[in-house]
């Protein structure tokens, strides 16, 4: 199917600060072992959505050992107890739920998903995924296989080598600097007992946040939690630092032969509980905030077809923040794309918002949150995020106050104190006329 | 270990003793004295509503030499009518906390508005206005043409992977449309104009040709007697042509081709086999056909997977897929990527003996009961996400399917036996109506 906008799932929703639905009630739950938990009871369908995350994610590769993390997320459906992988997937699906794992810079997260007829017999299976993986060699080298078969695919996807690039040159030697999946050497070189560290390092129960959305009432769900994560140990991995970010402003060519160039941009950021930051989000809503109507959608394409997509988006991670975009455009428009965007960041920096587009991105940002509560999965991730994010529970009722009380001077002052047209640093893959490195 | 997974099927399996359809009681459904076909799904949780119009026109429908005209004309929807500005369907959306979207396909073109359900006549004044009353300039025409080459460009030519995929499509339909991309021809995408729009438009965007899915927070009575304001206002055409397609001849030899390109970093092995589509009344083949390809490729329990990927550990992925939804012949494909020092040659061979291996070995009972099963929950869980089932809908009307046929078809799953699954596999994945494609590295040599 040909989708008419390009939507922008990756980085723009999960920054943002949550919102919510009034309607949404949620408890905090303290199970009798002291683990506590996010709880939406909505009992109209049988099964219930569950959203483990533990704060940390690939950043605590142990040195040298980059990809253990990655890999040791992908091999906890290879089997777990008595039962090896295949079986371990039987055993799934003959429950019909369903248990997903990922990783990100900040995060490993396991969402599960179980009807409430067999939830015990499925919390069973999900706990000794939990404590008991296999880790199997047999499947340490099969699933390596499949790492590593991504890792070649990778390194020809103009879109990861820009990503690659642009880390590589904001974050330097820190974690962030480099690919979570590792490279090949590093994953080629993992041992069974690097992802048994890998998984000691990062299932922790200080680390961990809980959410659940579905048909569960409170007492269920701390007997649940207890037997599930009750004899996780208390620590694991020591999270790293603050990343520092270093982004000359310029451009940067990395030749690779293909019709369309595909860039990524960037400057420094805006850390998420910077009293500012809601100026900035509502300021990158009206820049390139995913709506067709922003003004880089309108000056790239609207105007000039140079470009399918272009965004903009606040990236404020744990241990840095910076400001990204990202546009694709053929080879003998590309020049022209980055110049329209350099454009646009400086009239941002030195002219501001209008009222009009001010008043219009509240009432898009404010009326637009509810859509988000879409369903108990939905629901548990947002609850976990705002957890994470060291949110208040009640958090869903201020949000859109937050929003509206930002003002015309508020976006215009924090535009000139942030946008950094000189400092926007352009990382291009392709073969773009007329554009060269610049230092 | 066997016993938990027994015991586990069993509490299952007595619990639902009558499957039923996700939400099938919350579906409605009614025709518009023009014609235009509606289906509400209610889901009263959240105050939202999904707005869609689906129009029985996708690409498959294009005069010849406009390739590309379909989905041109889904971008120019978005521009001015007679009442909206250029641009203000959209940004009226998203004043009003709304997001909008559309898609084209080879056998639809849809567009929709997730929003607060108290803004439901808003969404229905102004997409029944763009279905008859567009105003296009040459300077829309040209810019928007500049944005469907950008969008073939970062979907297609910067992806060696679609490249390969358009290539095979072409080769596996010798007549029918289907072997035309969505997205067009770059060559004829390159001279569409307003005349070329504006018929396809003419032509096909009408009420009798329509059909209007609501989900969410919505009553039925409300739906229908807005939709009679906004939609039954609008005069069917009379005009609306029948859609005969020219069909595909009998197909009796097999075909291969070869794809390089520089870009590929892991190479594989495709094959497709022309398949029926599911036909209304006569849902039997497709699902089988369905189940067929959840046994032999479905995951890391399916046969494909167990004989590659586990036991002889030289492919890193294999799959298979159907799918059954579509006005005119499908396919059956399967996919192996070969392990890193395995070669296409092998791969390829390793997935014909496995398949033969499959036919002499039979359908293994308690997979299709685990199947089935989860056939079953994902009803359950199905309703937590309405827009999905309201999808489902539109996607089948458009197709030549009914309401009738949605709701049988869970049923008609259940009701498939091993021996249809062994009997559709050899009645359809014959070689005559086969396309083997290998994904290459450039520098690679043929084996």
């Amino acid at each position: 199917m040909m989708g008419f906008k390009q939507i922008v799932a990756t980085l723009a929703t999960c920054l943002l600060a949550l919102p919510a639905l009034a309607e949404v009630k949620i408890k905090q739950v303290t199970s009798p072992g002291g683990i506590t938990a996010w709880l939406v009871e909505d009992h109209s369908i049988p099964f219930t959505a569950l959203e483990l995350r533990f704060r940390g994610g690939t950043s605590l590769d142990a040195p040298g050992k980059r990809g253990a993390i990655y890999l040791m997320s992908g091999l906890l459906e290879e089997g777990a107890g008595d039962l090896m992988a295949q079986d371990y997937a039987k055993a799934l699906e003959a429950l019909a739920a369903s248990f997903s794992y990922d990783t990100s810079k900040d995060t490993t997260s396991i969402s599960a998903r179980f009807l409430t007829e067999n939830r015990d017999a499925a919390i069973a299976l999900l706990r000794d995924t939990l404590h008991l993986p296999r880790f199997d060699q047999v499947a340490v080298d099969r699933v390596r296989g499949q790492v590593l078969s991504g890792l070649r695919s990778d390194a020809k996807d103009p879109n990861d080598i820009a990503g690659r690039a642009f880390s590589a040159m904001a974050y330097g030697d820190h974690p962030y600097g480099s690919d979570g999946k590792g490279t090949i050497d590093s994953v080629t070189a993992l041992s069974r007992q690097d992802i048994i560290d890998a998984h000691g390092a990062v299932f922790t129960r200080d680390q961990l946040y809980v959410g659940a959305v579905g048909d569960i009432d409170a007492d269920q769900l701390g007997a649940l939690l207890d037997t599930l994560l009750g004899d996780l140990p208390d620590t694991g991995a020591t999270i790293p630092g603050p990343a520092t970010v270093t982004i000359p402003g310029g451009v940067t060519v990395i030749d690779f032969d293909t019709p369309q160039s595909v860039a990524l941009f960037g400057q420094i950021g805006i850390d998420r509980d910077d009293p500012r930051f809601f100026a900035a989000y509502v300021m990158n809503q009206i820049l390139g905030g995913g709506s067709f109507e922003s003004r880089l959608m309108t000056e790239v394409r609207e105007k000039r077809g140079l470009t399918y997509g272009v965004y903009s988006y606040l990236v404020p991670r744990d241990l840095a923040a910076v400001y990204m975009g990202s546009v694709a455009s053929a080879n003998d428009k590309m020049a022209q794309a980055v110049q329209v965007i350099r454009d646009e960041w400086r009239s941002m920096a030195t002219k501001g918002v209008t009222e009009q587009e001010l008043q219009d991105a509240k009432t898009y940002l404010t009326g637009a949150y509810p859509l988000r509560f879409d369903g108990n999965g939905p629901i548990a991730s947002i609850m976990v995020g705002m957890q994470v994010q060291g949110l208040p529970i009640d958090y869903i009722a201020t949000r859109n106050d937050k929003v509206n009380a930002v003002t015309l001077e508020d976006v215009n002052r924090l535009a000139a104190e942030l946008m950094d047209p000189e400092g926007l640093h352009f990382i291009v893959v392709g073969r773009p006329q007329g554009l060269q490195t610049s230092n | 270990m066997i016993r938990r997974i027994a015991w586990a099927s069993a509490v299952l399996s007595a619990s639902w003793a009558a499957p039923t359809i996700a939400g099938e009681d919350l579906v409605s459904s009614f025709t518009l004295g023009n014609g235009m076909q509606v289906v509400v799904v209610e889901d009263h949780r959240a105050p939202v509503v999904q707005h869609m119009v689906w129009y029985r026109a996708g690409s498959a429908d294009e005069p010849k030499g406009q390739s590309g005209v379909a989905h041109y004309l889904e971008h120019l929807l978005f521009k001015a009518t007679d009442t909206l500005e250029s641009g203000e369907l959209s940004s009226t959306v998203a004043a009003n906390g709304g997001k909008d979207n559309a898609f084209t396909s080879h056998d639809y073109t849809a567009y929709y508005q997730r929003i607060a359900s108290d803004r439901l006549e808003l969404m229905m004044r102004m997409e029944s206005d763009r279905m008859v009353n567009i105003r296009l300039t040459e300077r829309d025409i040209t810019t928007e043409r500049e944005v469907i080459l950008e969008e073939r460009n970062q979907r297609t030519d910067n992806n060696p992977r679609a490249l390969f995929r358009e290539q095979s499509n072409a080769v596996q339909y010798h007549n029918h449309r289907y072997g035309v991309p969505v997205i067009g021809w770059r060559h004829e995408m390159e001279s569409l104009d307003m005349g070329d729009a504006l018929s396809f438009y003419g032509t096909y965007y009408a009420p009798n040709n329509a059909i209007l899915v609501v989900s969410g927070d919505v009553d039925p009575a409300e739906v229908k007697s807005l939709a009679e304001i906004y939609y039954g206002a609008i005069p069917a055409n009379p005009d609306l042509p029948k859609r005969l397609r020219s069909k595909e001849p009998p197909q009796t030899a097999a075909r291969r081709l070869t794809f390089k390109d520089a870009r590929v970093a892991q190479p594989y092995v495709q094959r497709s086999y022309l398949a029926p589509e599911r036909d209304s009344g006569a849902q039997q083949q497709a699902a089988a056909l369905y189940l067929l390809a959840e046994i032999l490729g479905g995951g890391t329990t399916s046969y494909l997977a167990n004989a590659l990927q586990f036991d002889q550990q030289i492919a890193v992925y294999t799959g298979a897929f159907y799918s059954g939804i579509s006005l005119d012949d499908t396919t059956f494909s399967f996919l192996v990527v070969p392990s890193e020092g395995v070669t296409l040659q092998q791969a390829e061979d390793a997935l014909d003996q496995t398949y033969t291996d499959f036919l002499e070995d039979g359908v293994d009972a308690e997979q299709l009961d685990r199947i089935k099963l989860q056939l079953r929950a994902s009803e359950i869980y199905a309703r937590d996400n309405v827009d999905g089932i309201a999808n489902r809908y539109g996607r089948a009307l458009t197709s030549g399917l009914t309401v009738a046929d949605v709701q049988a078809w869970p049923g008609i799953l259940q009701a498939v036996t091993a021996e249809q699954i062994i009997a559709i596999a050899k009645q359809v994945l014959r070689p005559e109506v086969s396309v083997t494609g290998w994904l290459m590295r450039d520098e690679e040599i043929i084996q």
